[in-house]
């Protein structure tokens, strides 16, 4: 809420300056989010008197004008098209400095003297923009200094008011709490109810008091609407913010800031019957004050008369009820909805107004009667015309309920840490309208004023007193509660080590959105479908990611298109895939690695990386987490088919390792060979406990063989079946060697393998391995066909 | 014995033109070796008497004694010299670079959770996750935000249906934390969140670190503490730091806490919001199944995002999730 400084000072003047102002008003919890002056800084302009003008000889656009500054008159060659004889406007005599250190000097126009110049708004920084000079009201005196004439030395301070405080959505509101953190007077001008001059009223209907508990209305008639709001109405108006409109917007808008009251004026002739406050039906159309046609929905509440819906009860008006130019007779209205039954309507039709915005945090359910006469006082004074009287539709029942809130003294302290006398409290409790309705064995009970709609508990009560005290005088102490402290499992690598593993292995760390391109996505993982947004950002982050790669591919393009040529990511978090009803949502770690295997460097190093560099840091990062992690061929999707690698962990598959599938590549316009890879954290970082053994003091046996098998057998196989016939001695097992090529025959590979035997208590005989090691020959014959490499 | 003298004096000529340890070696073997010409000299002592062969035979050890401790110095020399050559012929440029991959990183954002992870978890809290599909109610009911709140319109939710959505803050893992506890709990949630939001100071995703601490007799006095101490540690300086009355519909006094940060055109102190805080509201307590009447608590939560723009100079929020390595790479 924007509002003036001086406005407000109207009511309340605590003898403090506008910084130290707004900084008690920022620390009691109404934060200020800005300050502007009311207009630019200019000196030396007046108000001046148009006494004549005539064309100027040499430019159509241009007139001559004769201007009195009270004592004096000058000419001056102006090309406003509102410039005219009898105008009042201000007037930057030779010497003022204008906005933007304009200086204005004695000049030839045209080969016209011209000794000033009459400015528009925007000139002096009272508006963006203007299509004329600024119209001063017939009354000022001419000759006096324009800024004191308008008291222009104000500022326009912007409040960001938090939801609970909707007290303070008004000038009234704001004083108040001025006064009480000042513990100055607060005055209110004097509201005079105005005697009715007719007797006609328009009669009343509230189907839903439970919604509109109070609903108040007044005819008045004769009112012309072409007559201009006084300019006092219309710099309070623009110095909070608003345009003005017409005289009853102005007024009905002057309310709603001034005692947060929002008010709505119908134009008579236009209702037919009665008003009838009740609930939309589904369906039923409503072309709003703003042009828009909307449907509503049977949960809206509506201002209808017999025929229709006339407005969006404390949202908006409809534009066919609605003050014309041509209005003579209004209907004046001024309600209190519960919130409730407002809060999110405007919202759920996309709107959002100063009328919503109040109602549904809630407006004073005691100051209608008041405020339909200081409207109704105001607007006569402007408009003229005849006021019916008062009618009013009331459900007491349905009024908010202010229960008696019990303040504990002992809770105060506990719950702030603070002691305090008691008198101190009540004080408080007192300046802000808190009142003490009886004192009880612990405390007090407190009846709450019908403008706080944020105090129902004990809590709230207690947030008041520490508000006023200032958050920032309470104590300081340090939470003192014992505490179990809970032991780690050791067995469990923590996320951080795993990142800091894949950090030294030269990945750097992404963070990708969670939601995806769903075309990239259904590439990527065409087996899962993405959870899909509602009301997604853009089409290329509307679904869910199924896999962390998606957004790790777009960074890798990023960083390609950006002479990246060497990326290696990783990231952890969260991939979301449908289980029926469920949704799993379980950690990854994936990455995404192209470029040369090594930097760029004088040793040499450029060759690019392939499948085993990737795996190799996966077997890096394993030998960290523990044992039992395998590889085995496999497939999918994204996945190049002669390079996919499942890895398995306890016989589950734990995740993947792999090149991108070259359609994929192809289609991203990435260069280069891409690897990827993606683990289930969850299931990586269970590992064990070191449990020291003891080691064999006794010599190592190693033989080496060689064979040649056909290139589809998986080493893994192999390997598994040396490890059946090897016993229990075995200690290591490698493959040194695999080649395919000249002396090896087509289709055929050579696998050269060292096996390692040790024992634990003694030497080995060579006779014992020499047997063993012929068990192993023979099982990768049978199995195999293996031959043995001379 | 004119021999000897002779033959000591060659012996010491050829140790001293030996250039390489096998010729010195070779002089050895010619002079003092088994069949060597000095040691030859001692057959020639049979031809004495006993009276002059003790005599003759000292004179020939200590000919050999002579040439043997030449060879000796001599052998040093050349080995120094050997050593050397070698040492000249391993020299490399030290100031070529190493050969090996180069250091990754982790992203800013992490880095500054793990600070804060580091401090809470030395003050005895917790580290719980929550899921990041939320149900309204862990997001909004049970936080004390109902359907209609206007607090829903500040949080711009993601959502899949009208009840799936997208956590708009961490502080539903309060709720689930207390749910399924007792207390006293002391606890922090990192975590991704999501709003439907997107310019120049907002990203649809960000990360806060959400904080609880339910115990018998915890005031707000503490929460200060708590806070202050935090703020002190993770900037390494004394702070000027403030509270600021606000609003949380979960929190009963709440308070946005501001830090001192520079100063402004005019020179006026410039404070800085930094994380949202208060006392835990009696309805979540109601909700978690918390006796509000013998625990009180506080919770907290703080913008990742905006303690790392602060602490290491990012001025552009966008910059954390396009995953530039330009960027990243600066965080090593």
């Amino acid at each position: 809420m924007k509002f003036s400084e001086q406005w407000l000072r109207e009511w309340v003047n605590p003898d403090i300056n506008t910084e130290d102002l707004v900084s008690q008003i920022t620390m009691a919890g109404l934060e200020v989010d800005g300050v502007e002056l009311v207009a630019g800084e200019f000196v030396g302009v007046v108000v001046g008197e148009v006494l004549s003008t005539e064309k100027h000889p040499d430019a159509d656009k241009l007139s001559v004008c004769q201007v009195s500054a009270g004592d004096e008159t000058f000419q001056v060659v102006c090309g406003a098209p509102n410039v005219r004889a009898g105008l009042k406007v201000p007037f930057a005599t030779i010497g003022a400095v204008l906005p933007g250190n304009f200086k204005i000097k004695k000049a030839k126009l045209r080969g016209v003297e011209s000794q000033g110049m009459l400015c528009a708004e925007a000139e002096l920084g009272m508006s963006e923009s203007s299509d004329g000079l600024m119209e001063l009201p017939a009354d000022v005196l001419v000759g006096q200094d324009f800024r004191e004439c308008m008291n222009l030395n104000d500022r326009m301070i912007e409040v960001d008011l938090t939801p609970n405080r909707s007290d303070c959505l008004s000038i009234a509101g704001l004083a108040r709490e001025v006064g009480v953190l000042n513990k100055v007077l607060v005055t209110q001008p004097k509201i005079n109810a105005v005697v009715p001059s007719i007797k006609d009223t328009f009669a009343i209907n509230v189907d839903v008091p439970a919604c509109c508990p109070r609903y108040i209305g007044r005819v008045i008639r004769g009112v012309n609407v072409n007559a201009e709001t006084p300019l006092w109405m219309k710099e309070k108006l623009r110095r909070s913010g608003l345009r003005s409109i017409d005289p009853v917007v102005d007024v009905t808008n002057y309310i709603l800031l001034e005692f947060g009251q929002p008010m709505h004026a119908f134009d008579l002739d236009k209702l037919s019957g009665s008003i009838n406050v009740r609930m939309a039906t589904d369906n039923e159309k409503i072309t709003l004050l703003d042009g828009q046609e909307v449907e509503l929905r049977s949960n809206t509440l509506v201002i209808a008369d017999e025929t229709r819906a006339l407005a969006i009860a404390g949202v908006m008006g409809g534009e066919s009820s609605a003050v014309s130019d041509n209005t003579t007779d209004i209907f004046l209205e001024c309600a209190f909805f519960e919130p409730v039954s407002i809060a999110g309507k405007a919202r759920s039709y996309g709107l959002h107004t100063d009328s919503s915005h109040r109602f549904e945090r809630g407006v004073d359910y005691k100051l209608q009667s008041e405020m339909i006469e200081r409207a109704t006082e105001l607007l006569l004074g402007i408009v003229g015309g005849d006021a019916g009287p008062v009618s009013e539709k009331v459900s007491t029942a349905d009024l908010p309920s202010r229960e008696l809130v019990e303040l504990r003294y002992a809770r105060v302290e506990s719950l702030l840490g603070l002691k305090v006398e008691k008198t101190e409290i009540e004080e408080i409790l007192t300046r802000l309208g808190l009142l003490i309705e009886k004192l009880t064995k612990d405390g007090w009970l407190i009846k709450v004023p019908s403008y706080r709609f944020d105090i129902s508990i004990e809590a709230d009560l207690i947030e008041e007193v520490g508000r006023i005290y200032g958050y920032n005088n309470l104590p300081v102490t340090t939470p003192v509660g014992s505490l179990v402290l809970k032991p780690s499992d050791e067995s469990i690598t923590p996320i951080a080590d795993i990142q800091n593993h894949l950090v030294t292995l030269g990945y750097q760390e992404a963070i990708t959105y969670s939601f995806v391109d769903p075309e990239l996505q259904q590439k990527l993982d065409p087996e899962n479908e993405g959870i899909a947004l509602a009301n997604p950002i853009s089409a290329d982050l509307s679904v869910m990611r199924t896999s962390l790669w998606t957004g790790l591919l777009k960074a890798l393009v990023y960083n390609q298109n950006r002479q990246q040529d060497r990326v290696r990511l990783f990231e952890t978090g969260l991939r979301f895939v449908k289980k029926g009803d469920d949704i799993d949502q379980s950690p990854m770690l994936a990455g995404v690695v192209s470029g040369s295997r090594l930097p760029e460097n004088w040793t040499g190093g450029s060759d690019s990386i392939d499948f085993f560099d990737v795996k190799a840091d996966l077997e890096s990062l394993f030998a960290r987490l523990g044992t039992g992690f395998e590889f085995r061929k496999s497939s999918l999707p994204a996945l190049h088919p002669g390079q996919t690698a499942e890895i398995v962990k306890n016989g589950e598959i734990i995740g993947y390792l792999g090149a991108l599938h070259p359609e994929i590549h192809k289609s991203l316009n990435l260069n280069g060979s891409v690897y990827l890879f993606e683990l289930c954290l969850n299931q990586i970082v269970k590992g064990n406990v070191p449990q020291c053994k003891e080691f064999s003091k006794f010599p190592e046996v190693r033989r080496d063989l060689a064979i040649i098998v056909n290139k589809d057998i998986q080493f893994n196989d192999v390997r598994t079946a040396i490890i059946e016939k090897a016993g229990d001695f075995l200690i290591d097992l490698k493959v040194f060697d695999v080649y395919q090529g000249q002396g090896v025959e087509p289709g055929m590979k050579s696998l050269a393998i060292g096996v390692t035997w040790q024992h634990v208590e003694r030497t080995l005989n060579d006779d014992e391995i020499t047997q063993t090691f012929n068990d192993i020959i023979d099982v990768l014959k049978d199995r195999f066909g293996a031959i043995l490499r001379s | 014995m004119d021999n000897l003298d002779q033959l000591v004096k060659q012996g010491l000529e050829a140790a001293d033109n030996a250039q390489t340890i096998q010729e010195l070696d070779q002089v050895r073997v010619d002079f003092l070796g088994k069949k060597g010409l000095i040691t030859q000299q001692l057959k020639t002592l049979g031809k004495l008497s006993s009276e002059e062969r003790p005599k003759a035979g000292a004179l020939i050890n200590k000919a050999k004694e002579q040439v043997q401790s030449v060879i000796v110095e001599k052998k040093q020399g050349l080995e120094q010299q050997q050593l050397n050559a070698k040492l000249e012929s391993e020299a490399v440029d030290v100031t070529l670079p190493g050969r090996s991959q180069d250091l990754g990183g982790l992203h800013p954002v992490t880095r500054t959770m793990q600070r804060i992870e580091q401090f809470f978890s030395q003050s005895g809290y917790s580290v719980e996750v929550g899921p990041e599909i939320e149900d309204d109610y862990h997001n909004f009911e049970a936080l004390n935000i109902p359907g209609h709140h206007p607090a829903r319109a500040m949080h711009d939710t993601f959502y899949f249906n009208a009840n799936s959505l997208l956590r708009t803050h961490t502080s539903p893992v309060q709720i689930r934390t207390m749910e399924i506890g007792k207390p006293p709990f002391r606890m922090i949630c990192p975590g991704r969140v999501y709003r439907c939001d997107s310019d120049q100071t907002h990203t649809p995703m960000f990360h806060q670190v959400e904080g609880l601490l339910v115990e018998e007799n915890v005031s707000f006095a503490d929460l200060k503490s708590t806070i202050e101490e935090f703020l002190r540690v993770f900037f390494e300086k004394d702070l000027k730091v403030r509270f600021r009355p606000s609003y949380f519909p979960f929190t009963e006094p709440s308070a946005e806490v501001d830090i001192e940060w520079g100063e402004d055109a005019e020179g006026n102190t410039k404070w800085l919001e930094v994380m949202g805080c208060g006392m835990v509201h009696p309805k979540v307590f109601e909700a978690s199944g918390v006796d509000a009447e013998k625990y009180s608590g506080f919770a907290f939560g703080l913008g990742v995002e905006r303690l790392a723009m602060l602490r290491y100079g990012v001025n552009d929020l966008r910059l954390f999730f396009e995953n530039d390595l330009r960027f990243l790479n600066q965080f090593k």
